[in-house]
């Protein structure tokens, strides 16, 4: 993986050092905190119903087993022992003094880590497929090209005050792990008639309370014309985006007032007058930053593995996990391994200092020390051998990180909702942990298959509910939760937008509606279809009879 | 009941409420427990509690965000009437362990 050089080294310290004054200076009262807050928003640090909340970026979701350490040891040393993994692929501290935010920083800096562009108006973290490097469907690793977009978009002085926040999404294969098509930026890669390697470039995907799937710009840009194409984009943006309304102000609304044709035409004649300057980057330094996504060094190993096959065979659970949480490895003998943070009964997305070091262990044991985290609020090990995964799963049950609901009705996506978060109007992690409970038989989640809930506490929707299979919306209504719910959602490559069932619900009616949605479900599905293609084929009805006739 | 005012504490952001004290020189003291809050009976009290504590964030930059909330008694304790509020002062109801219902006590009238 990428390491850092000594500019971003220079770079990273120098900001924990100017911080480390700022929040003096706040302390002591000469800053106010209208003049404070920004500052602190630049470096990830919220505050939210409780306590701040540090938001400390991952780059596309990448990290090794010493950064893994790191963040379980600041868990421990300024959190209350837990940290919490988001859909941007970066993990929240619930619980930091902002007095020691600076030594956190400072302890993030030693391992290549910080907490810029987390927060405000410009290009946040950049993220990615989680299986990159080790998918068997990939074209290329995408990580070469987030690497880049990093240091283009590290403190780029013309894009740091755009209107509004501004997310990426690279992905390097054509099955759309990094829900590209809901970001500002979604990048699919894919080849052309020639076999030359590009991007499918989709522009003005977004949720929140004007939910849009992207449009495509432009069907195939050559990967070495990425970041002049990116410039010209954030250029046209810039200039065009609204700045009157914050709730007007993302790129989605700027394609949707503008049209998507002139938008890109906008675009195209920007990028013309760019296209050949600097940002053309030299063949070797593509290869450069490519060098740092060299894959480990893999052991030539057979297809076949017999002890994982023989204990699979006899331990129904092993097999669940094999089934739901490993999937194909580009080399023979290897698999990819999903560590789900989505046990019964516990928030979503939450991982324990403890469990944080036996992920890095396991890394180091298993995985050439590489850990990634997912847009879906997991884990993965990239690289384990075949034969060991009998081992390896055994050291994630004992850890209590050995569910085995990858992909099904129980890895449900959600946001932090009114247990933590300010912005929230109702509580979204109770319903996903209820939900988790009243389906913790394995037999009925292996029955009822793949399956998305997404659960959100506000219209902001970093719960991601409108491409949920299943979505779910908290409101308040008159004081009290309210949940909204809506089916047909999707976050993949045919990505889609649910749409809305009819009255809401109390927060007592959610599981028994989630029940009954998916008996409906059971009873109409044909073959093995799953919950999201019965839907598309017999469409809302059944399933809004089924649900408000029965009441 | 009443009114209560309450902020973030400026180092730590811990949830702090106000209470009125005799000192002549910062008559405000911010508290980490509700109970210890003073209860505005009337509007004007409150309006006054406000006051006192905007001003007090102003001149010590010790507290942030000040704000009144709704309060009742209940069991001989102070809770909010509101529900977000309710969550601010005990802590995430998916984690009874932490926040100040992990002195205080648990969330019975918060559990889904």
């Amino acid at each position: 993986m990428y390491r850092y050089d000594e500019y971003d080294h220079a770079l990273v310290k120098d900001r924990v050092a100017q911080f480390r004054r700022q929040v003096a200076r706040r302390l002591s009262g000469e800053l106010s905190e209208e003049q404070f807050r920004p500052l602190r928003l630049m470096n990830g640090l919220y505050l939210q119903l409780h306590a701040y909340m540090l938001r400390v970026a991952i780059p596309y979701g990448t990290l090794d087993s010493r950064q893994m350490r790191k963040l379980a040891y600041i868990a421990r040393r300024y959190d209350k022992g837990y940290g919490h993994f988001t859909t941007r692929q970066n993990i929240q501290y619930n619980w930091p003094r902002l007095e020691e935010t600076p030594d956190i920083l400072a302890e993030l800096a030693e391992v290549e880590m910080h907490a810029i562009q987390t927060s405000g108006n410009c290009i946040r973290n950049t993220t990615s497929d989680p299986f990159a490097g080790a998918a068997a469907d990939e074209i290329e690793d995408p990580r070469v090209w987030c690497e880049i977009v990093r240091q283009w978009s590290t403190l780029h002085p013309e894009f740091s005050f755009l209107p509004r926040k501004f997310k990426i999404a690279i992905t390097g294969s054509e099955h759309d792990r990094a829900a590209v098509k809901i970001h500002d930026i979604g990048l699919l890669m894919k080849r052309d008639a020639s076999g030359g390697v590009g991007f499918e470039v989709i522009v003005g995907g977004g949720l929140g309370r004007t939910p849009f799937i992207g449009r495509t710009i432009r069907d195939f840009l050559p990967k070495e014309d990425l970041l002049s194409y990116l410039e010209a984009i954030l250029r046209t943006y810039n200039l065009l985006g609204r700045r009157d309304n914050k709730y007007k102000a993302r790129i989605k609304v700027t394609l949707h007032e503008t049209g998507a044709e002139e938008f890109a035409r906008l675009v195209e004649a920007e990028w013309e007058a760019i296209r050949d300057s600097a940002l053309k980057l030299p063949k070797e330094e593509v290869d450069r930053i490519a060098a740092h996504f060299e894959p480990p060094a893999f052991r030539a190993l057979d297809s076949e593995s017999p002890t994982t096959d023989a204990r699979a065979a006899r331990d129904p659970g092993f097999a669940s996990w094999v089934r739901h949480n490993t999937v194909a490895h580009k080399a023979p003998g290897y698999a990819i391994v999903n560590i789900s943070l989505k046990p019964v009964g516990l928030p979503p997305g939450d991982a324990t200092a403890e469990q944080m070091d036996v992920v890095a262990d396991l890394a180091d044991e298993a995985s050439f020390g590489e850990i990634r985290v997912t847009h879906g609020q997991n884990l993965v090990l990239p690289h384990v051998e075949r034969e060991r995964l009998s081992e390896v799963y055994d050291r994630l049950l004992a850890a209590e990180l050995g569910t085995a609901n990858v992909g099904l009705l129980s890895d449900i996506i959600c946001c932090p909702g009114l247990d933590y978060c300010t912005l929230a109007n109702a509580r979204s992690i109770p319903i996903a942990t209820e939900i988790s409970k009243r389906f913790a038989d394995q037999r009925r989640l292996d029955e009822v298959g793949d399956l998305q809930i997404k659960v959100s506490g506000c219209i902001n929707a970093c719960g991601h509910h409108h491409v949920g299979h299943i979505g779910i919306l908290g409101v308040d209504r008159k004081g009290v939760e309210h949940y909204q719910i809506q089916l047909g959602g999707s976050a993949t490559e045919d990505a889609a937008l649910g749409k809305i069932l009819g009255r809401g619900f109390s927060a007592d009616e959610v599981v028994d509606v989630v029940e009954k949605l998916v008996s409906i479900y059971l009873d109409l599905r044909e073959g093995d279809e799953r919950f999201i293609d019965t839907w598309r084929r017999v469409g809302q009805g059944p399933f809004k009879e089924g649900v408000y006739d029965a009441a | 009941m009443g009114q209560v005012v309450i902020a973030s504490r400026l180092s730590d952001g811990r949830v702090v409420f106000l209470r009125a004290s005799a000192d002549a020189v910062r008559p405000v003291e911010w508290v980490l427990e509700l109970d210890a809050a003073e209860v505005a009976a009337g509007d004007e009290r409150a309006a006054e509690l406000l006051a006192l504590g905007e001003a007090d964030a102003e001149t010590h930059q010790s507290v942030i965000d000040v704000y009144r909330i709704d309060v009742e008694e209940v069991d001989g304790c102070l809770r909010p009437t509101r529900f977000r509020e309710r969550i601010r002062c005990c802590g995430p109801t998916v984690r009874p362990d932490l926040g100040k219902q992990a002195v205080r006590g648990g969330h019975a009238d918060v559990s889904l």
